[in-house]
């Protein structure tokens, strides 16, 4: 075991965790977080993305070593300190893009990093970008709606 | 007192009194270590088993029904909210828990608006008329005066709080027939597009999920799995396995393998290593993907003729058309892996998953575990989609399994997503044979359609522990289920279409996967068969697809259904390389009725030829509860059924599943999605119907009569992209 030290959420944390431990289990398991989920451990689904640094990453095979001194945002960090929502996550209310909501993780942290990097994504870009998480409750289309809308915003 | 004896008279029924306590006292909310469980029996006769009145003017709804993201909650939630006039944001939900809610078996076969939602309705009108009248007693004012709004009940210039009125307690007297549903006298809130409410909560990252669960001193356990259904376990290796950090316990129960670890990647890392050190009999899955058709063909088959009706003597002379369909296994394939956390204390076990039926899957553990059923709890709690039954039950017995040998402890197993690939109860494979004939003015004369399919259900309803995937590994050998529920085979089988003879004939056989039921059963590729063959008929008869459809409907439902969709797709034209297609079904010819078309692209390319660019939909479900609930679950169903007709396919060899992954398994993504627009006729003034596997069949078809339409080839066997 060793310390490894980031910053969640805007805090600076030093869970006690074997290096190789990836990332998702130590946000889920040692700090307690909700937000990125399990749904493959192979990078082929999303649902368990992050911001790394401003970007969506996949964190369920990254070992948390490789975190070390980084700024990682979650669901949980993207609303306001004054709790009203982001954007991108008033925009999954408005167009109510969600059934089993299990994706919206990734749905929604991926969509902010996109939109963060390109406020002008066209639609293909979006649809492109997005093709990396998985819905299987088929909500895609409002979730399109979603982004859109986020984007206009 | 003379009040309560007015209604018992009012009621007409033996009933009762008032239990002291309501149904939720003695149960935990949120995070806590134990539940602190009811082994009470609920009565569904009862008021106060579907409702609890909360002091400070909110409300309480009970289902024995399940969340699995199709949005039952709000639903049942509006019901209760319109007829006891209470805000919708001051209503919460109980999902189904065994001693709390009532017993509603399954959450399936979109039974849950038909049955659960209007249970609740009935109970909530009883209460209002309850409290209105017990109110008019107490003031002496007549019952007109009388008004209900948010736990208040206003009479003339007085108000009181519900509770004052019921004293504290609890409305237990029988359900009976109201007087007035105000759903269909003032409709205020129902049939209108009431947000969810569970929403907030997971955008926020708020503890939703029963992945989401935490408890003091929880272990993580993963089971080790053969490489194909029956293999056994041979040998395994367990040197030093005990000394590495994190270490809890090896299980080993006859052929069932799990480890429990401290850490949850510790217990990932031990099944990896395990897995390596395992020998396991080498018993291959019969038959190859590739020829499966034939396959099931050559099984033993349970035959029976389940309908023949009609004049056959008319059927000589007029035009033949034959075809033979196919849809291979496909998957639930959730997003996020079934888990479940079971605790054994006290020769108590409490289990917290996301099974569809509670009652049932606890019967079914007590019989497993050899423990009373009184001394088994179960918490639904909601978990990713599931589309119906997939590894929720299993993931359920086996964390069950892993409590017992380690009482006091709460031990949390997650399956991995290749053993979700792997392991859950696949989607039957179906072959969907059809022959008819036409009369010389493009009328169906007659029809014979004879398919072959697994039974669709193993669901541990019997309390068989067959059903149960660690049941046939435990040295007891529960054995496996049998052939699965025939019903689901001929689910949507008869076609709607009036003809002047039918007639079907089932096979149901054993195939080589372990199944279950999947959205929509039998349905999804019965409808899909029946609507590409009325296409062929169709051309046949030298009609237009949505005409020849009409001239052989009655039903006004169904006609209004078709006639819409027309409307909605009269713009529409097919381009160079296009192909437009519809597809329409009664979901089991007695629920929702669901019209789909769609607009398809090919091209020259090897994978993704063909991509459906747009589709929509208009879906019937009598009266409507919420509009944007049920454009969702259609949409949603709409694209799913897409996926599944494009892509899917479950692939395996003599060593076990090949689909283990995204990769292996893909289903359709973001840049393949077509854009979907759903329209939904409301009718208020009929009962509500059954909604959420309605488009799977009708989208399938759609989908493939549309690439049909642009190719000018007839495609008969799923997935389009094999
Ligand atoms: S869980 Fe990380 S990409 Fe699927
Ligand atoms: S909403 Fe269920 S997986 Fe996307």
């Amino acid at each position: 075991m060793s310390s490894i030290s980031f910053y969640l959420n805007g805090r600076q944390v030093s869970p006690d965790v074997e290096p190789s431990t990836p990332l998702l289990y130590v946000l889920r398991n040692e700090l307690e977080l909700n937000g990125p989920k399990f749904g493959c451990g192979l990078q082929q689904c999303g649902a368990c993305m992050v911001l790394l640094d401003g970007t969506a990453t996949p964190s369920c095979m990254l070992p948390v070593a490789a975190a070390e001194g980084k700024g990682v945002v979650s669901l949980e960090g993207l609303a306001r300190e004054d709790g009203s929502l982001h954007p991108v996550q008033q925009a999954f209310i408005d167009e109510q893009a969600v059934q089993c909501g299990y994706c919206l993780n990734g749905m929604v942290i991926h969509a902010v990093s996109l939109l963060d990097e390109n406020p002008d994504a066209s639609d293909s870009e979006i649809r492109k970008a997005m093709d990396k998480n998985i819905c299987r409750c088929g909500t895609h289309s409002r979730i399109l709606k979603a982004i859109q809308k986020a984007r206009r915003s | 007192m003379s009040t309560r004896r007015t209604f018992l008279k009012q009621a007409g029924c033996i009933s009762i009194g008032f239990s002291l306590l309501g149904p939720f006292s003695c149960i935990s909310e949120g995070k806590g270590s134990v539940m602190p469980y009811s082994n009470k029996e609920i009565d569904p006769e009862q008021i106060d088993a579907w409702l609890e009145l909360l002091a400070d003017g909110r409300l309480k709804v009970i289902t024995g029904k399940m969340e699995l993201g199709q949005g039952i909650s709000i639903a049942v939630m509006q019901v209760a909210a319109e007829e006891l006039q209470v805000e919708i944001d001051r209503v919460s939900i109980h999902l189904a828990e065994t001693g709390v809610t009532p017993d509603e078996g399954i959450t399936a076969g979109s039974r849950s608006i038909e049955t659960s939602a209007m249970n609740v309705r009935r109970a909530a009108a009883c209460a209002r008329e309850v409290l209105i009248s017990m109110a008019a007693e107490k003031t002496g004012l007549p019952v007109s005066e009388m008004r209900l709004e948010n736990g208040k009940i206003k009479a003339g210039n007085d108000e009181f709080d519900w509770t004052e009125i019921i004293e504290g307690e609890q409305i237990s007297k029988q359900v009976y027939e109201p007087e007035e549903i105000y759903a269909k006298t003032r409709r205020k809130l129902v049939g209108t597009p009431v947000p969810r409410p569970d929403l907030e909560k997971m955008i926020r990252g708020e503890e939703f999920y029963v992945q989401d669960l935490r408890f003091p001193g929880m272990l993580h356990a993963r089971v080790v799995r053969p490489p194909s259904y029956k293999s056994g376990l041979k040998a395994l290796e367990e040197q030093n396995l005990a000394n590495t950090s994190g270490f809890v316990k090896l299980v080993r129960k006859g052929s069932f393998l799990a480890v429990i670890a401290e850490k949850e990647y510790q217990a990932i890392k031990f099944q990896e290593e395990i897995n390596k050190r395992c020998e396991w009999e080498s018993k291959p899955i019969p038959s190859t993907p590739e020829e499966l058709k034939s396959y099931l063909k050559s099984l033993p088959a349970n035959s029976a003729i389940d309908e023949e009706r009609g004049d056959w003597s008319s059927a000589s002379g007029g035009k033949v058309v034959k075809a033979s369909y196919s849809k291979p296994y496909i998957m639930h394939a959730a997003n996020g892996p079934s888990c479940a956390i079971a605790i054994y204390e006290n020769e108590v076990l409490q289990i917290w998953c996301h099974s569809q039926g509670v009652y049932p899957l606890r019967d079914t553990i007590a019989n497993m575990l050899d423990l009373p059923k009184e001394q088994v709890y179960i918490k639904g709690v909601p978990g990713s989609g599931c589309y119906g039954h997939n590894a929720a039950d299993d993931v359920a017995a086996e964390a069950a399994l892993l409590a017992k040998e380690i009482p006091g402890r709460h031990i949390r197993l997650q399956w991995m997503r290749e053993e979700e690939h792997a392991w859950e109860p696949y989607g039957s494979a179906m072959i969907m044979e059809h022959e008819a004939s036409l009369d010389e003015k493009g009328q169906i004369q007659t029809w014979s359609y004879e398919l072959w399919s697994d039974g669709h259900s193993t669901r541990p309803t019997s309390g068989d522990p067959a059903n149960l995937l660690p049941g046939r590994y435990l040295e007891k050998g529960f054995g496996v289920p049998g052939p699965g529920w025939r019903g689901g085979a001929i689910r949507n089988a008869p076609p709607i279409y009036k003809t002047g003879a039918f007639k079907l004939t089932s096979n149901i056989f054993e195939g080589p996967l372990r199944i279950s039921a999947l959205r929509g059963l039998g349905a999804y590729a019965n409808v899909f068969g029946i609507e590409c063959f009325m296409d062929e008929l169709a051309e046949k008869a030298g009609k237009d697809p949505f005409e020849f459809r009409l001239a052989h409907l009655e039903d006004e439902r169904a006609i209004d259904c078709l006639k819409k969709l027309k409307d909605m797709t009269s713009g529409v034209q097919a381009e160079t390389g296009q192909g437009f297609g519809i597809g329409f079904a009664q979901y089991k010819n007695s629920a929702s009725y669901c019209a789909v078309a769609a607009l398809v692209e090919t091209s020259e390319e090897e994978t993704k030829w063909a991509v459906v660019k747009k589709m929509w939909g208009v879906i019937d479900s009598g009266e409507c509860i919420n509009p944007d609930g049920l454009k969702n679950q259609t949409e949603g169903g709409m694209i799913q059924s897409a996926s599944w007709t494009l892509l899917e396919q479950v692939k395996w060899d003599a060593n076990g599943i090949t689909s283990l992954d995204w990769e292996t398994y893909p289903m359709l993504r973001f840049e393949e999605i077509p854009v979907v627009e759903v329209e939904v006729i409301d009718r208020p003034e009929m009962p509500p119907l059954g909604a959420g596997e309605a488009a799977q069949g009708p989208s399938a078809a759609a989908v493939v009569n549309a690439i049909s339409a642009a190719t000018g080839n007839r495609l008969r066997d799923l997935p389009v992209n094999r």
